[in-house]
């Protein structure tokens, strides 16, 4: 049966959400089957597109959580407060409910287990959703091609309950996960407490002779903040891929 | 809000950039036709999606491409780009 889509045009769908996760108080996956789905990369996004009654849209980006591995399209949403589309989706939207998407989209902030290593993550809030992509990608390499690429994640959070996917972070990583909170810590936290700063990367990272693969993701401060940070320290600005999160 | 945390990039336009490519270009080397500098299209920042977007130089600022969504029609003023290279997979 000759398909309705034009090979490589963008069409919005319907997808169909098969389940919904809490992973926060603040933060919701949704598990979407979408019809046409050519299979994505880790990294990549979808957009979103809500309609109401009147005709008025509000369209926005969700990084894809899930490995390219998997069928099936899962998004996390933090929702924001007062937004026109985050409170939808993570308040309203019920297991059978339809959403118009459209996607994978993006090819610039994409990394696949065959680029290599080591891979350096740092993560700002929600802006862990696309690394998540990475990291459970990684996870489902073959392990002796995984055990080539290591790979560290460093995740700045508001709170310790902030810390989105917290438990398989750890399993995924294997311990090679630094935290730091900037907001509220226990009194007994063992990890950083501040926002990232030179020293810190220094830490984390391997030195920039190692020649890490770095991905930065989290709201506009923080991206121009550390990539700054990775440049002065000797990485390779090609080296250092940044995707900017905005309020949604 | 600050004016910081509404700007975003090239990543963000992925999407509306689909529209007129048939491919993916935001691993495409655009050059900026202000200063010269070329890097890939997911590296310029974007302002704005309300109506459509603007994607400046981070280097030098200018306005390297600006889509704009009227009715029944997209308006695409791309003078801000000198070369577009896009990888031929």
């Amino acid at each position: 049966m000759a398909r309705a889509t034009i090979p490589g045009r963008l069409t919005w769908q319907v997808a169909t959400v098969v389940d919904v996760r809490n992973e926060t108080a603040r933060a919701r996956t949704l598990v979407l089957n979408v019809p046409e789905w050519p299979g994505h990369r880790a990294g990549q996004h979808v957009d979103v597109r809500l309609v109401a009654e009147d005709g008025y849209q509000a369209q926005r980006s969700y990084s894809i959580a899930s490995p390219p591995e998997e069928r099936l399209v899962a998004l996390t949403v933090e929702r924001i407060d007062n937004a026109e589309v985050s409170p939808y989706l993570c308040d309203v939207l019920q297991v059978g409910d339809g959403l118009e998407v459209r996607g994978p989209i993006g090819g610039y902030f994409v990394w696949d287990i065959t680029q290599g290593g080591p891979l350096l993550l740092v993560a700002g809030g929600s802006g862990i959703v696309p690394l998540m992509a990475m990291l459970r990608h990684h996870a489902r390499a073959d392990v002796r091609i995984r055990g080539q690429v290591p790979v560290r994640l460093l995740y700045s959070a508001r709170s310790w309950d902030d810390v989105i996917y917290r438990t398989e972070l750890e399993q995924l990583t294997q311990g090679q996960v630094a935290f730091t909170l900037t907001r509220d810590a226990p009194a007994d936290w063992p990890g950083y407490r501040r926002r990232i700063d030179q020293a810190m990367l220094e830490q984390v990272s391997w030195p920039a002779s190692q020649m890490p693969r770095a991905f930065v993701c989290g709201p506009t401060p923080l991206v121009e903040s550390v990539s700054t940070l990775l440049v002065a320290l000797g990485h390779d600005p090609s080296n250092v891929r940044t995707e900017r999160f905005g309020p949604t | 809000m600050q004016a910081e945390e509404m700007r975003l990039d090239g990543n963000a336009a992925a999407g509306i950039l689909r529209e007129l490519f048939a491919t993916d270009v935001t691993a495409a080397f655009a050059t900026c036709k202000g200063c010269g500098r070329a890097g890939p299209m997911g590296t310029l920042l974007e302002y704005g999606q309300g109506m459509g977007v603007i994607l400046r130089c981070p280097s030098c600022e200018s306005a390297v491409l600006r889509i704009v969504r009227t009715p029944g029609w997209l308006r695409v003023d791309a003078s801000g780009i000198s070369l577009l290279k896009i990888p031929d997979q």
